[in-house]
């Protein structure tokens, strides 16, 4: 199963990483996503979570074909 | 109408919301009330001089977001309609960086619906601000409290 997995703002500064594909070989959460993705780390309590456009938290399963967004804190407006 | 807008391009408020009430006025003859929040860039910020502000965002999950608040702002109020505007990229000190509007028949709904939308935007929607110093660049790490 292949995700995408895209970093913003000044997260894809700090891991440089701005966009990467993933190729599973067993369903994984939002968090292991992240620890598969950044070097082995654990997924930071202040990283907000998206799949496919919509914000999840880090428990959600995550599917063959899912774009998966990773970002710090939001500051619109 | 609804409208959600995220625009590269510099816009005048107050131009836009003339011009959507005006087609909006044609719908609805029974609005009484319209709330309207802008939001503009400061030359400053936490005691540093700011030179200029790029907004990143993520492209269409902002505009989904935005288009999730309209809707339940208009399930929520008695509101006729909302407008949405965000500027992303690059601007300057003055430039507006946000317009949102409420309209209802009256302004209880009109007021409490523009606060809400403008407050969700403001910690949900997917944008980042990284400000220029005459030191350097930075990325702005919270909003300011409402």
């Amino acid at each position: 199963m292949s995700i995408t997995v895209k970093f913003f703002a000044s997260l894809r500064e700090t891991i440089r990483k701005q966009e990467v594909t993933l190729n599973l070989a067993q369903p994984l959460t939002v968090a292991q996503v992240w620890t598969l993705a950044v070097d082995n780390s654990h997924f930071p309590e202040h990283i907000l979570a998206a799949i496919n456009l919509e914000y999840v938290d880090r428990d959600t399963m995550v599917q063959d074909g899912d774009e998966i967004a990773f970002f710090p804190p939001v500051t619109g407006g | 109408m609804q409208q959600v807008v995220v625009t590269e391009m510099t816009f005048n408020p107050w131009q836009t919301l003339q011009e959507y009430e005006q087609q909006l006025q044609q719908h609805h003859p029974k609005i009484g009330a319209v709330s309207t929040f802008v939001g503009t860039m400061r030359d400053n910020n936490e005691g540093d001089a700011v030179q200029t502000l790029f907004l990143e965002h993520y492209p269409q999950m902002t505009e989904r977001y935005l288009r999730k608040i309209s809707d339940q702002a208009m399930q929520q109020w008695q509101i006729m309609d909302t407008l949405i505007v965000h500027r992303v990229g690059e601007m300057h000190p003055n430039d507006t960086i946000v317009l949102v509007a409420a309209w209802a028949a009256h302004r209880g709904a009109a007021f409490d619906a523009c606060r809400y939308l403008i407050e969700e935007l403001k910690h949900r929607a997917p944008f980042w601000k990284r400000e220029t110093l005459p030191t350097g660049e930075r990325w702005v790490e919270h909003n300011t409290p409402a």
